[in-house]
């Protein structure tokens, strides 16, 4: 692997009206790794995935995607991406084979080869019992895995996936996953935006946190989790004043407040040991803490880390 | 892993210059496809336009006169018009789904143009229009109408047929890019389900009151139905044939146009 940088983005700046949506965003993603840009919604993740993959312009700054200019020479960019949006972009009254063939003769595939690699890709992504059903049958899951089929017709070089598995259950979520993961391994670049703090730890070498169209913190999935707790340690306190007691004693270290319901949260490992030894130094008298509870981070917790405040939009129902 | 890179580029650049063509045709296919399986537009342009014949034919016919052998005789043009004009305004529709979606972006980044995709749409309209056309003369001749044109003319009534097909589904694209919702580009259906009422289609203009004669003698839906009728039946034609071309034409290369500018806006 050399430095070659397959995406380089410097200033990039779009407002749409007075909405500054990108405020002046850097990136620079390596050949053939795994870039997750982890943000809430409204965060403008999708206006930099739209930006880099030539569908606008930017007001400000530039951007170069496999070696090309994505306004200049947005058809030389073309030709070597491909998108997967946040709705599955495939036609509901085709059936999943015929989604792949279209895509097959857009890209310039000749017909026979079209039905070769529509085949290839209906059997990688499991879905080749439904290729004959419509698409408006196909379930959740199964839909953004044709979506992914689809996307990957042409070979593309630089794969974009905004948001895949939003909106996905569990399972689902974890078969795309894998898919995913299964595509790294051919050399691809990846750049991925997802919501979920779990998504970016598995599929991304390095992750971007974006929020106010700024990115806030960036580096390996194992170097923010320095920066942010993996677990927390939550305390009930027992009354207002013992809220103040704690909260004065442990100082910086509290990575939550709530005075309503007076609990603050620290981080932690998660381990016995250590959530015992937390409480024996914060109450050694065993009266100031009524009850504990250990949560995983989530994005709030990344975002309250990095940028001191929770995400102001909520995630929409796809 | 730079000769994975090399093998990509190779592998599909010459082959996704091939053409446009290759675009437009792929694109026709798709809408093709997808108007065929959508039931509901294909029952309401297939079977509204046989059954407004036969209910103007059965229940108003005997009561307007024409001066016609018979009244289907008389108002074959106008149904094809309603039948053809309201087909080809659920372009409209089917172009607002297809922005509302994400698989626009998906084209785009695929380097498919605005206008190989617009294309797509309006050649399944026209796909559709011929069929409902083909079922509309089929009823017709079944109830009694009668010609005595030659191929020939048959072939400029359907070049005509076919240049307002074509006009009016681009404007019908243009519509559903213009529009927000499928269910405003649908709006359209039904001005173009009016538009044929105020001219020569169901009945003729000098029995109409007569400040509306300058209207329904002039819309593009009467020069196009006069010509028919001077093609199919013999009729006087006037200058009905050039207002018909200049109509249609200009009503194209306007929706041409506008429907590039609009896009790229809508994309942006």
């Amino acid at each position: 692997m050399n430095d070659e940088k397959t995406i380089e983005a410097t200033g990039l700046k779009k407002s749409y009206g007075a909405v500054r949506v990108l405020r002046g965003v850097d990136l620079q993603v390596p050949r053939g790794t795994v870039y997750g840009l982890l943000g809430p919604n409204g965060a403008g993740k999708t206006t930099i995935v739209r930006i880099l993959s030539t569908l606008i312009r930017p007001d400000k700054g530039e951007a170069r995607v496999a070696g090309f200019d994505t306004v200049r020479d947005r058809r030389q960019v073309r030709r070597r991406i491909s998108l997967t949006g946040q709705y599955a972009a495939v036609d509901e009254l085709l059936t999943g084979e015929e989604n792949l063939l279209m895509m097959g003769r857009l890209s310039g595939l000749a017909i026979a080869r079209s039905r070769s690699r529509a085949r290839d890709l209906l059997e990688r992504f499991d879905i080749v019992d439904a290729r004959q059903r419509r698409v408006a049958t196909y379930s959740g899951g199964m839909r953004r895995r044709l979506d992914l089929a689809a996307s990957l017709v042409s070979h593309p070089e630089v794969i974009f996936l905004d948001e895949p598995t939003t909106g996905l259950d569990p399972r689902s979520r974890q078969a795309l996953w894998d898919v995913i993961a299964d595509l790294t391994r051919t050399g691809v670049t990846i750049f991925l935006t997802t919501q979920y703090l779990e998504e970016a730890d598995q599929l991304a070498d390095r992750i971007a946190v974006l929020d106010g169209g700024r990115i806030v913190a960036e580096g390996t999935s194992a170097e923010l989790k320095q920066r942010i707790a993996g677990q927390r340690l939550e305390l009930t306190l027992t009354n207002l004043q013992a809220f103040e007691d704690v909260t004065h004693m442990v100082g910086v270290r509290a990575i939550q407040h709530d005075v309503s319901n007076l609990t603050l949260a620290i981080a932690t490992d998660g381990s016995a040991a250590h959530v015992r030894a937390l409480l024996d130094e914060i109450d050694p008298q065993r009266r100031l803490v009524s009850q504990f509870a250990v949560h995983s981070a989530t994005l709030d917790d990344v975002f309250f880390a990095l940028t001191g405040h929770t995400p102001e939009v909520e995630t929409a129902n796809v | 892993m730079s000769n994975v890179a090399t093998e990509v580029v190779t592998e599909h650049t010459p082959l996704r210059t091939v053409s446009r063509f290759n675009d437009v045709l792929t694109m026709a296919d798709r809408c093709v496809r997808l108007t065929s399986r959508n039931m509901e537009v294909l029952l309401t342009s297939l079977m509204l336009p046989v059954m407004i014949m036969l209910l103007f034919v059965y229940l108003f016919g005997g009561a307007i006169e024409t001066g016609t052998s018979s009244y289907v005789t008389y108002f074959l043009p106008g149904a094809l018009l309603l039948c053809v004009g309201y087909g080809a305004a659920l372009t409209a529709v089917s172009v607002s789904q297809d922005m509302k979606g994400g698989i626009v972006d998906r084209f785009r980044s695929m380097n498919v143009s605005g206008a190989a995709l617009l294309g797509g749409h309006v050649f399944a309209s026209i796909a559709r229009n011929l069929a409902a056309t083909i079922l509309v003369i089929g009823v017709a001749f079944l109830i009694g109408f009668r010609t005595s044109a030659d191929w020939l003319h048959w072939l400029g009534a359907a070049a005509v047929l076919l240049l307002f097909v074509l006009a009016f589904s681009w404007l019908a694209a243009t519509i559903g890019l213009l529009v927000k919702s499928p269910e405003a580009a649908s709006g359209f259906g039904f001005f173009m389900m009016f538009l044929p009422y105020p001219s020569s289609a169901f009945v003729p203009i000098n029995t109409m009151p007569s400040w509306i004669h300058g209207f329904a003698q002039y819309q593009p839906v009467t020069p196009v139905i006069e010509s028919l009728r001077g093609l199919l039946l013999g009729a006087p034609m006037g200058n009905n044939l050039w207002l018909a071309l200049a109509w249609c034409g200009g009503i194209l290369i306007v929706s041409v146009i506008l429907s590039g500018v609009l896009f790229a806006r809508r994309t942006a």
